[in-house]
This record gives C-alpha cells, structure tokens and sequence, in this order.
C-alpha cells in the first residue's frame, strides 16, 4: 500500500485518478497533442466526434420552464418594462439560444431564470419546482448546486489565481473543514477540467494576466466544476474577437453533445445563434420563436 | 474557505488598511504602556504605603490615648487572636522639631511618633527604610560609630551616591562637637576681651542673688561623648535633593534635634521640649511620610508627655498596630474589633482605610486614561469603518460575482467581519509587541527622550523613584486587545451588511 495515503482516502484517490464521467469522453476521445492543448482547444476534435444523441430534443423532459414572465425597471420617477410575459420551456439536453437587440430583456431573463432577480410577475420552474420565489437561502444552494453561469465579462475575482477561480463554487458549497478534508480531490477536479480547457499551463495566473478567451475558458470551467445540470451563458462571446468567440462556442457545444448539458444561451448575435439546437428571438419582451 | 482566502488576499493587497491597522496598533501599544505604568506606580504605593502603615490600626479619638496597652492586646488577640501575626504599642502626635543652622533655629511641624523598636518591625516596614544596615535587622535608637549606607540600598543599580553618608553617626557627631567647642571656646574668649575692655558699671556692685558657684565643671554633656534619646527623621525632613537629585544634608544621623509637643494633661495640656539625637534616617520614598514623620522610643515620648496614670502607674498609647497573618481579610478583622471596642472611644481602621481617598483617586485617574485611551482605538474604529467602505464599494463586483456562484449573505458578511476581526488581530498584535518592547524599555527610552528634548521626562525629584516602576498585567492585555478586537469588528459590521445586502445583478453591473 502506497504509505503517502491513508486508507481511507485511497478509494477517493481511485476515483479521484479517473477522469470525472462528466469528462471522460473529452479525455478519452481527445489525446490532444500538448502544443495543440496550449494552443486553446482541440479544434479538430468536434469534426471527429459524431454528434452523439440519445434522443431527439423535443422528446425529452422539461427542466426549466418560464411562464408568464414580467420584469420592469424603474428609472427614476419611470418605470420601463423589460419583459413583458416570457413564455420558455428549455428541455433536458437542449441547448437553446435567446436572441434579442441589446436592451431587449435578454440578460434580464437570464437573471431570473437563475434566481440572481426575482421576476415582477410570472413563475419559473426547474425540475417541476418552482423556484421564483424561494427564499434566499435556497436560491444560494441552487445557483451553487445546479446551476452554472458565464458572463460576458467573464466575472473572475481578480484576487484569486484561475484555479482559485474556478474552485471557489466549492469553497463557497463547503464548510471549511469539509472543503480541507476534499481539498485534494477538488483541486484535481479543478485542474483537470482546467486542462481540457488548455489552460494548464495557466493554473498560478491571476485574471488581469490572461487573455479574454483564456478568461471565458477559466469561467467555463467554473461554472462546470460543480457538475451543474442548467449552464447559463450571458453574451459568453460578446466581448471576444472572432476566432476566440467561435472556440467558446464549440467548448459550450461539445458540452452540449457530449455530456448532455442544458445550455441556455442569450445573445446578440444571430450567427452565433445558429450553432445552438434552437434559437428563439426576445421582441418587445416577448419570445418569438425563430 | 473563500472567506478566509478572500480576508487573507486583501489584507495582503488593500494598503488603505495599513492606515487602520496602524490606529489600532498604536491604540493598543499606548493603552498597554500607560496600564502598566500605571499599575507599576499603583503597586510601588500600594507596597509602600502598605510597607509604612500596619494592616489594621485600632486607636483612641484622643491623642491621650488609653491606659494599658497590655490589656488591649490581650482583648484584640481574644477577638481575632487567630488571624494576628503580631502587635505593637505606639504613640502618634504632632510635634515641632527644631534644628539649630547657623545662626537661626529652623522649626517644622512633624508627626512624632513613639515606637517600641523590639516590635516595629515585625508590624510594618519600619525597619526596611532605615539607613543603617544593622537597624534594617533591628531597629534601635542607638547612635552607631558608622556605617551607613553611602548610595540607595532600594534604588539597586544606577542609585545615586551620598558620599556624606560615610561619616555619619559618631564621628559626623564628634567632627560636630569639636568644631561646636572651639567655636564656644572663641565667643568666650571673645566675651571676656569684651567684658575687660568696657567694664559695666553694675559689675561693680556685687549681685547678692547670683550663683556664685563655678559654673565650668559643672558641664557634664559633652555632645563628643554623649547624646540624648535617639530619633529617626523622615529624610525629607533630613535632606532636599539638588539639581541633579543628590541629597543636601541639613541632619545627618549624629545631629542634635528639638522636639517640642503637647503634654499629655487634658485641661491644661502644656508645652513639653526636649532634646534628640537623630541616629538614622527614614526613607519610604513617599514624600507624605519622609517629609513628616518622625520616630522616637515610645517610652521616651510617654515620660516627656506626662501618659503614665498616677496612681496605677499604667502608661498610656493612643494606637495599637496590628499585622495580619497572610492571605486574612483586614476588613473582616476590622470589622470583628469595631463590634469590640466601643466607637466612642476607638477607631478601627484597615490601612485602606487610612489611605483611602489617595488609592481612589489614583484608581480614578486609571479609569479616566483608559476611557480617554479606548476612545483612541474607537477613532481608529471610525477609520476601519470608513475605509471598510470604501472597500465595499470598490469590490461590489466581486460581491456580485460571489453571489452569482451561490455565496449567502452571511458569507459575504463573513468576509467582511473576518476581514475587520484580521485587521484588529494584526493591529493588536503589533500593538501589544510595541507596547511590551515600550514597557521592557521604558527607563531607557525615557532616558533617550529626556536627552533630546533636553528636559528629563522622569524627574526622581518628584516621585522618590529612580526608575519608572511597570507592571504588566496579563489580564488587562488581554482585556485591551479584546476591546480593540470588538471594535474592529464592530466598526465592520456597518460595511459588512451593507456588502450583504448589495443586490446580485446591480452589483454584477457595477462597473
């Protein structure tokens, strides 16, 4: 028995070794040369791998369902109506893509779908739960547990290195005997989410020392390292050149295909749009579907 | 886990905080040296005052006191034989004490006290502020032919020296007396060239009234050879300090003194003198008694003031000094002998109760400064909260950040707490090292201080000490570093709900 560990934790460490089911097709499928890895992601690697589906998206079950959504600002002595009865429904797998013109409520929806506002009117649930109006406590648990946000100004906290960024969902989650005890198998966890990102190289930087796509890719892997079931993604291109947007982008897809992760995403752009299963279009505060 | 990470990143990165960090730093530091000065000046007293007065007096209203002290000893060990060490009969009154300088008669009011030299000691600290090494054994009124100390034997190192100390006792009496003799011898002379050159008339008649014996050998004081009852001075009384705070002698042991009181009769009380000899100097270093007491045999004093009843022959006291055994409550003991002796003739009192309004009042001017000093560490207080903040402000996105990933509201409060309490931990504890260095080192610094600004800051003129006494109590340590830990807390808990409370979208707007 290897004397560096205690027995107890040697079960952990097995586990801990393999790559998380969540990722272990991205590990197993893609033995990414290590400039390729540096270079970003392995772009080659989603031509090779067959979209994989269980079943048509229609067909699945719900996860996240809006009704009757209405949400109005008030500036000064004016009230401005943001959303005007938002109608959503977002399935198990889907990764759907809210349009909309700036200032159309689009980032406004995606707050309240996770519970970072409460909506005026209207009701939102998440796995037959509503969860609109819960208390404050249990929307923390939520957003910590299940749901996973990226930003379009990434939103890193400039104080703590890429790996202290992408851990701090689970200091916040643990207690902080609870978070020492796991430390070990957190930071692996981390750091291997981390490399397939390619930002391995990147683990001791602070945020002001990377570039935005790095940036994007370190919230990405924060907001994946709680193994959440809803990703939502605000603008997650939309301060990004080009080249650097289409490779998020095809990080959130393969997120999508391999790992069936729920992806709602709101944004501007209808090109970006495209690369989502379903697009639906925020106008005047209401949803068209595209 | 990220509160502390966080308390720890910007404690680390905020300067700002520096500047609360040092208000609270230099709070504690002052509130530790002020305390243990302080505490160390309130002790030397207490010892001191303890050290001159006994534990429990029991004393007459009247100065004439009560016959038979034998009889009240017996009564007072009755009452609380069980918690007394020991005894002893005095006689306290005020006096004149008049010394002959030059030409002129100096005269000064003194508390004449009598004591039995067998028993002082054992009562109180008579004897350890005696001058004579063999005295501070065993007291006595004897005059000795020398030895008496020549520097400070309570100062330790770094005393001043008092070289005119060397001759004192006999051969400062003998240099005295001769030099006192020629002196007489030359004024007769010089009366007697007088008398021939201008002869009065009267000296022809012959005075039929006068004395016509010889008058010359009658002499049988030869102040070389002998001297009267001996005294102890307070050294105040004795001495003045000069510039420097080396003593000027006006007696020295070997000095013949006056001594004039009240008689002891109660209708017609008359004044009564006599003559002393000062055998050794009494210095308690407190100013109060050095510069007023004076000690004599209490049998002596009795004869002089007429307290001896005249049919039974019982000498009278007016106190009886009483040394508790250790760890006994004075006041407990006082208590028992107040219910035994009538109060229309007696007092008792604990030597707290004597020094009373003196102990209060230090005790106050203690309270007074560490109102005022904690006030210091409030203001530094006021300063966490507003740079605190500041801080708020500028990190509303971070709070916003946190709380997107799921972070209650008590653990944003946490950091901010945690991040006040971290303040005050690390201010405190540089403050309580600084503050201990400062009181380890307080008699140089002063020294140092006094040298710069060219002005001594520590004048043993006026305190009788030659260092500045400390004491650091753990106690008070640790109640000032968990005051200064409160109000750094305290002082963030405003800031701290305020970043709680920060709505989790406007704060991710807040650019």
């Amino acid at each position: 028995m290897n004397r560096h560990t205690a027995p107890g934790d040697s079960q952990d460490d097995a586990r801990a070794s393999q790559p998380s089911p969540l990722l272990r097709t991205f590990v197993e499928q893609a033995p990414s040369p290590p400039d390729a890895a540096r270079a970003g992601v392995d772009r080659a690697l989603v031509s090779v791998i067959e979209p994989y589906r269980v079943d048509p998206p229609h067909t699945r079950s719900e996860i996240l369902r809006a009704t009757g959504l209405r949400k109005s600002f008030r500036k000064g002595p004016v009230v401005v109506p943001v959303l005007r009865g938002v109608d959503l429904t977002v399935r198990q797998g889907e990764f759907l893509a809210v349009v909309g013109q700036s200032g159309s409520g689009k980032s406004t929806l995606l707050h309240l779908l996770g519970t970072l506002d409460a909506p005026d009117e209207g009701e939102i649930h998440f796995e037959d739960r509503r969860i609109d109006n819960l208390a404050s406590p249990q929307r923390d648990v939520l957003r910590n547990k299940r749901f996973g946000m990226i930003f379009q100004f990434y939103h890193l906290l400039p104080e703590f290195n890429v790996l202290e960024n992408v851990l701090a969902p689970l200091m916040i989650a643990q207690s902080v005997p609870g978070y020492l005890f796991r430390r070990r198998r957190y930071r692996r966890r981390a750091a291997e989410i981390l490399k397939i990102l390619g930002l391995d190289h990147r683990l001791k930087h602070r945020p002001r020392e990377l570039s935005g796509g790095e940036m994007q890719r370190t919230a990405i892997a924060r907001a994946l390292v709680t193994r959440p079931d809803l990703l939502l993604a605000d603008e997650p291109t939309g301060n990004l050149d080009y080249e650097t947007g289409r490779e998020i982008l095809e990080v959130l897809c393969r997120l999508n295909r391999q790992q069936n992760l729920t992806i709602v995403m709101v944004t501007h752009d209808q090109g970006i749009a495209q690369q989502a299963d379903r697009v639906v279009r925020l106008v005047d505060g209401r949803v068209q579907s595209a | 886990m990220y509160k502390f990470l966080l308390c720890w990143r910007y404690l680390r990165t905020r300067y700002i905080a520096l500047a609360s960090i040092i208000s609270v730093m230099l709070g504690v530091a002052t509130m530790i040296v002020v305390n243990s000065v302080m505490s160390g000046f309130v002790t030397e007293m207490h010892n001191r005052l303890h050290g001159i007065l006994s534990d429990v007096v029991v004393e007459s209203w009247s100065i004439n006191g009560f016959a038979d002290a034998e009889a009240h000893m017996e009564k007072i060990r009755q009452v609380a034989g069980d918690s007394i060490e020991s005894m002893t009969p005095t006689v306290e009154v005020w006096a004149m004490l008049s010394y002959g300088r030059g030409n002129q008669t100096i005269s000064v009011p003194v508390r004449l006290i009598g004591i039995d030299p067998a028993t002082q000691g054992r009562v109180s600290d008579f004897a350890k502020y005696l001058q004579h090494p063999a005295n501070r054994r065993q007291p006595s009124f004897q005059l000795r032919q020398g030895g008496y100390d020549v520097r400070d034997h309570q100062a330790g190192l770094g005393a001043v020296e008092r070289p005119q100390m060397a001759k004192a006792g006999w051969p400062h009496r003998r240099e005295w007396a001769r030099r006192w003799a020629q002196a007489e011898a030359a004024r007769r002379v010089r009366e007697q060239l007088e008398r021939q050159r201008r002869p009065k008339p009267e000296d022809h008649r012959p005075d039929v009234f006068a004395d016509d014996r010889p008058t010359e050998p009658e002499v049988v004081f030869d102040p070389a050879e002998h001297c009267w009852d001996g005294a102890v001075i307070g050294f105040a009384l004795a001495s003045s300090p000069d510039e420097e705070g080396h003593p000027r002698f006006r007696l020295m042991p070997g000095d013949d003194i006056q001594l004039a009181t009240l008689s002891a009769s109660p209708r017609k009380p008359e004044l009564v003198a006599r003559d002393f000899t000062v055998t050794d100097l009494y210095e308690s270093k407190m100013s109060e008694y050095d510069g007023q007491l004076v000690f004599v045999p209490i049998d002596v004093l009795q004869d002089m003031r007429g307290m001896k009843d005249p049919e039974s022959g019982k000498r009278f006291v007016n106190q009886i000094q009483i040394k508790l055994k250790p760890g006994v409550d004075g006041r407990e003991v006082r208590d028992r002998l107040r219910a035994a002796f009538s109060p229309h003739y007696y007092s008792v009192s604990t030597w707290q109760d004597k020094q009373g309004p003196l102990l209060s009042a230090v005790h106050m001017e203690i309270m007074i400064l560490n109102i005022l000093l904690f006030l210091i560490i409030a203001v530094a207080g006021f300063g966490i909260l507003a740079i605190f903040l500041m801080i708020v402000v500028e990190k509303t996105r971070d709070i916003g950040i946190l709380k997107s990933l799921g972070a209650s509201r008590g653990g944003i409060m946490g950091i901010f707490l945690g991040y006040g309490f971290s303040l005050g931990l690390v201010g405190s504890g540089i403050g309580l090292a600084l503050g201990l260095v400062f009181v380890h080192n307080i008699n140089d610094i002063a020294k140092w201080l006094g040298k710069i600004t060219g002005q001594p800051i520590f004048d043993p003129k006026i305190y009788y000490f030659y260092t500045i006494p400390t004491i650091v109590d753990p106690w008070t340590i640790t109640w000032i570093v968990l005051g200064a830990l409160a109000i750094a807390v305290l002082s963030s808990i405003l800031p701290a709900l305020r970043a709680a409370l920060l709505h989790p979208v406007e704060a991710l707007r807040y650019e």
